[in-house]
């Protein structure tokens, strides 16, 4: 039953995009998680900003590695080529397939075990590569499909279901991906699609490792009222420390901020991050404050939320490894094998 | 048996102290006069302070296994000078830096005395100088002792500090020294000396690693992602030494990527992605290595995509001997990953092979789907051999395999009579038609997955279709055995009733004793695997035999067992003769093995 395939029939009025196609064209099969799975949202929330974006689904990749979060990628996008790796290791595979093929857009999908713990390292490699990618975990802080274990992000506040205390201190994994420097670090929540849909966008327009938390609420093992993850706790805690908003290039600013409390970031494509502040304390520029911001709202028991922090300037994988402007994968073997010629002239050097 | 052009010298040193490369010099000025030379380099898991040693065996026949009993020992390291001198055949010789002299007590064999450090404490101020050009004192005064050509000599010199040649005048001097020195203190040359031959001519001196290196370059490989572990850096380091001459554009631009990764979870990984994406990708590894890739090798076959591996194969079991030779991972490449996986083996023979291996081994990934791990070991990935040249056929076609183009997922249908799926069996080949992401705006996209799917690589839990795909790509493994290198057959007797198989790093060790047992009579056929799948030759020389003896570098006969299980050859034929103390192979351990078991008596009384 595990496959689900949607009717492919579509109403004639769906509005269409500049490429010409509805939100449809943008879904991947039926999900198979459970009925109100935060996942679901972030799936959502992917597909209409893909959509709205106009970006042609076949020249995105899908990445991921193990786990609930990581069967998402079957649910959108059913025009990209997928990649269902091994438990922790999507980043080394996009890294390889970045390295293949530098055009695409690479979306990575990930959970909080999938990244936080058998996955850590290549997250933080990855991170340190520089990876032109979006990287997006899907942050339960519970391990779902093997019945609810704690993960590594889960609060030592949190109990489980069953009321056992979780006796480890979490991982902020936008705190570590600040200090390895990642270019672009928010963090967001999956039933806030005001907030989530323009990072999304943000984060697949940057030049450079993306990062995305979205704290996605475990319907059937980490939704209860003492969960630090739950529906009802992230809404009323959630801090957002700014409200961005996604300008395409070919738009115009529309939205009016008051001096001093917005920043405006032109992206790599041309398009513009508007900012706007809402405290005023924070700076997305500034790593340090961006950390400020998640330990401070941390400790008072929130959870901030937004763009954290960005580097404009950031060099991918490839600009500092100096590689071609063409994929690798399209270069003619001509240019790639030097011949018998430049073979004897080696063999000349071995005598 | 030994004289002109046939000894062994074993240079005794301390590593970290610049002995390697004056060793190299001396090995390539023996190559250079056209004498058949093979350098072995025995060296610790260190970096400076512990004793290595370097063995050149000198053969005009061309016999270029390692040979035991050493005839002329250069003793440079007083910590193992007992063992040393133990290791000096009777009526050899011993030559040490008699600076502070001392009494070496053996009567069979002549000590040379050459003050080496006095001398360079004599010439040089620096310490470091005094340290390092005792290194070519010694080479001198085997260049007098051996009757070494100096003006070949001195061309090596040159090529060795090649971007340094202001030290060349330096380096030759301290060869003077110690030439000089030899030519009045001693009757040079030894007995066994050196002469020109021919031997060597036409052939190149280069190590396996370096070859397969460029062999990944000629294939056209673009991605390389690998993590340091010896004896399977170099070959990493190589591919990036020669992309650098050769992959960069006029305007600095690298047509190649190489990630050093954070380990060898993340190397296997982003060749793998490399591979799934379209460009020739790979890993080099040994080892630890190989065990921590064979999860996402298990992806790799059951996902079908291309990727290849090197396998420098060193000591194990766990961390082992990392510096010393093994073929002990067949049975764990062959069936890397859990579940039902087999993989492609190649076993190149020597750095020609690496090289022309090397290269195919992308050709075949490619055109199969599937992980090929070329099975090369420390003896041929680190050691340099006197080897055939590359070559290279410009008319050579690389094989990208069945990969869809936009227009030709159009007409699919069309050409193929039926819809595209990624894993249908289309041709009857069991090779399916796989799409890279970006191809096509509508057609063409699939979901990868280690999961288990069906034929359009839908996620499935029915078992039925599970058991099709996997024995689709059980079938493949038929189509593998069509396109692998077939193994080299020679026949001694054409009715013998004793075969012999091998492969890998043992060939020249094997041929001496085939050699050798057939100058004393005893004629043996012999078949050289090159890859698995086995082809049918393996088992009709099987057949062919009433026993066949499997050599190999291992403690539980890990070739024979594979033998038995894939090419259903009996048990009882297959005789194991195996070595696994990590050196690599004499001809003199061959030949035993065979003569105890043919002629336990002659054997008994050696």
């Amino acid at each position: 039953m595990s496959y689900i395939a949607k009717p492919s029939a579509h109403h004639p009025a769906l509005p269409k995009n500049a490429l010409g196609l509805t939100r449809r064209d943008y879904e991947g099969t039926m999900s198979t998680l459970c009925a109100g799975c935060g996942h679901d949202s972030i799936t959502a929330a992917l597909i209409e900003a893909c959509f709205e974006m106009d970006l042609p689904a076949h020249r995105i990749a899908k990445v991921s590695g193990i786990g609930c979060s990581s069967k998402a990628p079957t649910y959108f996008l059913s025009r990209s080529h997928g990649f269902n790796s091994v438990h922790g290791r999507m980043p080394s595979i996009t890294t390889g397939a970045n390295l293949a093929n530098r055009d695409l857009v690479y979306i990575g999908v990930s959970g909080d075990g999938d990244t936080a713990s058998i996955g850590l390292g290549q997250f933080c490699h990855a991170i340190r590569r520089r990876v032109n990618m979006t990287y997006i975990v899907m942050n339960n802080g519970c391990y779902g499909l093997t019945k609810g274990q704690f993960s590594a992000t889960n609060d030592k506040t949190s109990p489980s279901k069953k009321g056992d205390a979780n006796p480890f201190e979490a991982i902020d994994l936008c705190q570590m991906a600040i200090q390895l420097g990642a270019g672009f670090v928010a963090r967001s929540f999956s039933g806030d699609k005001a907030q989530l849909i323009p990072l999304i966008k943000a984060a697949i327009s940057y030049w450079g490792f993306a990062f995305l938390d979205v704290v996605s609420p475990c319907v059937t093992f980490n939704n209860h009222p003492t969960s630090t993850k739950s529906y009802d706790y992230v809404r009323a805690h959630n801090m957002a420390v700014d409200r961005l908003d996604f300008v395409e290039e070919k738009e115009e600013i529309t939205a009016d901020y008051a001096e001093g409390t917005s920043v405006s970031v032109t992206m790599h494509d041309g398009a513009r991050l508007v900012l706007h502040k809402l405290d005023q304390q924070h700076d997305p520029r500034d790593a340090d404050a961006a950390i400020m911001a998640i330990r401070s709202n941390a400790a008072k028991g929130r959870v901030a939320t937004g763009l954290l922090y960005i580097d404009e300037t950031q060099q991918d994988m490839h600009d500092i490894l100096a590689t071609d402007a063409r994929p690798l994968n399209a270069l003619p073997i001509s240019e790639l094998c030097p011949g018998a010629k430049a073979l004897e002239a080696i063999n000349g050097r071995l005598r | 048996m030994s004289g002109i052009n046939d000894f062994v010298v074993k240079f005794a040193t301390v590593n970290g102290s610049g002995s390697a490369s004056a060793n190299g010099i001396f090995a390539k000025t023996l190559f250079r006069m056209g004498i058949p030379v093979s350098p072995k380099n025995v060296f610790p898991s260190n970096i400076q302070g512990l004793p290595t040693w370097y063995e050149v065996r000198v053969s005009e026949a061309g016999y270029l296994a390692r040979r035991e009993g050493i005839d002329l020992m250069v003793a440079m390291n007083p910590q193992t000078f007992k063992e040393d001198l133990a290791e000096v055949a009777a009526g050899g010789w011993l030559l040490y830096d008699s600076t502070l002299p001392r009494v070496w007590p053996r009567e069979d064999i002549a000590i040379i005395g050459v003050p080496i450090a006095e001398m360079c404490a004599a010439r040089w101020q620096d310490t470091r100088q005094r340290q390092l050009f005792k290194n070519m004192v010694y080479v001198g005064a085997l260049a007098a002792l051996l009757d070494m050509d100096v003006e070949v000599l001195k061309g090596a010199v040159a090529d060795q500090l090649k971007g340094k040649e202001k030290l060349v005048a330096a380096n030759m001097e301290a060869v003077a020294l110690g030439r000089e020195y030899a030519l009045k203190h001693f009757d040079c040359p030894l007995p066994i000396r050196l002469r020109h031959a021919d031997g060597a001519k036409g052939k190149i001196l280069v190590s396996g690693n370096d070859a397969a290196g460029l062999g990944a370059i000629y294939a056209g490989a673009t991605v390389c992602a690998w993590y340091p572990i010896t004896p399977s850096t170099s070959l990493a380091e190589a591919f990036e030494r020669h992309a650098r001459r050769l992959r960069v554009t006029k305007d600095g631009r690298r047509l190649y990527g190489i990630v050093q990764a954070e380990d060898e979870l993340a190397a296997i990984g982003v060749a793998i992605g490399g591979g799934w994406n379209g460009a020739r990708s790979f890993t080099a590894t040994s080892g630890p290595g190989i065990s921590l890739m064979s999860e996402f090798l298990g992806l790799a076959y059951f996902a079908e995509v291309p990727v290849v591996l090197f396998n420098i194969q060193r000591g194990g079991p766990s961390t082992g001997m990392p510096t010393r030779t093994q073929q002990s991972d067949i049975i764990s490449c062959a069936y890397a990953s859990h579940g039902d996986t087999k993989h492609v083996l190649l076993f190149p023979a020597n750095p020609t092979e690496c090289f022309a291996l090397g290269a195919q081994a992308f050709d075949l990934a490619e055109r199969l789907q599937t992980p090929v791990i070329v099975m090369s070991d420390l003896d041929i990935g680190m050691n340099e051999w006197v080897t055939e040249p590359f070559l290279w056929n410009d008319a050579h076609v690389h094989d990208r395999g069945k990969v869809l183009s936009a227009e030709e997922l159009e007409k699919f249908k069309e050409l193929k009579g039926k819809d595209w799926g990624r894993y249908q069996d289309v041709d009857a080949d069991a090779i399916p038609y796989r799409t890279l992401p970006g191809t096509h705006p509508t057609k063409g996209a699939f979901f990868t997955r280690g999961t288990s799917h069906d034929e359009n690589a839908r996620y499935t839990e029915d078992g039925r279709v599970h058991a099709r795909v996997l024995d689709r790509i059980r079938r493949k493994f038929d189509t593998a055995q069509t396109l692998v290198p077939k193994p080299e057959v020679s026949i001694r007797d054409k009715s013998g009733k004793t075969g012999l198989i091998y492969f890998g790093a043992t060939t020249p060790a094997v041929r001496e004793a085939l050699d050798l047992l057939e100058r004393e009579g005893v004629k043996l056929n012999a078949l050289r695997l090159r890859a698995f799948p086995f082809t049918r030759e393996v088992a009709s020389f099987c057949a062919m035999h009433e026993r066949v003896f499997v050599v190999e570098q291992n403690r539980d006969a890990q070739m024979r067992s594979l033998l038995m299980t894939e090419a259903e050859i009996p048990g009882a034929k297959l005789i194991p003769a195996l070595n696994y103390d990590g050196m690599p192979l004499t001809a003199a351990f061959v030949r035993g093995a065979v003569l105890h078991r043919l002629q336990p008596a002659k054997a008994a009384a050696e």
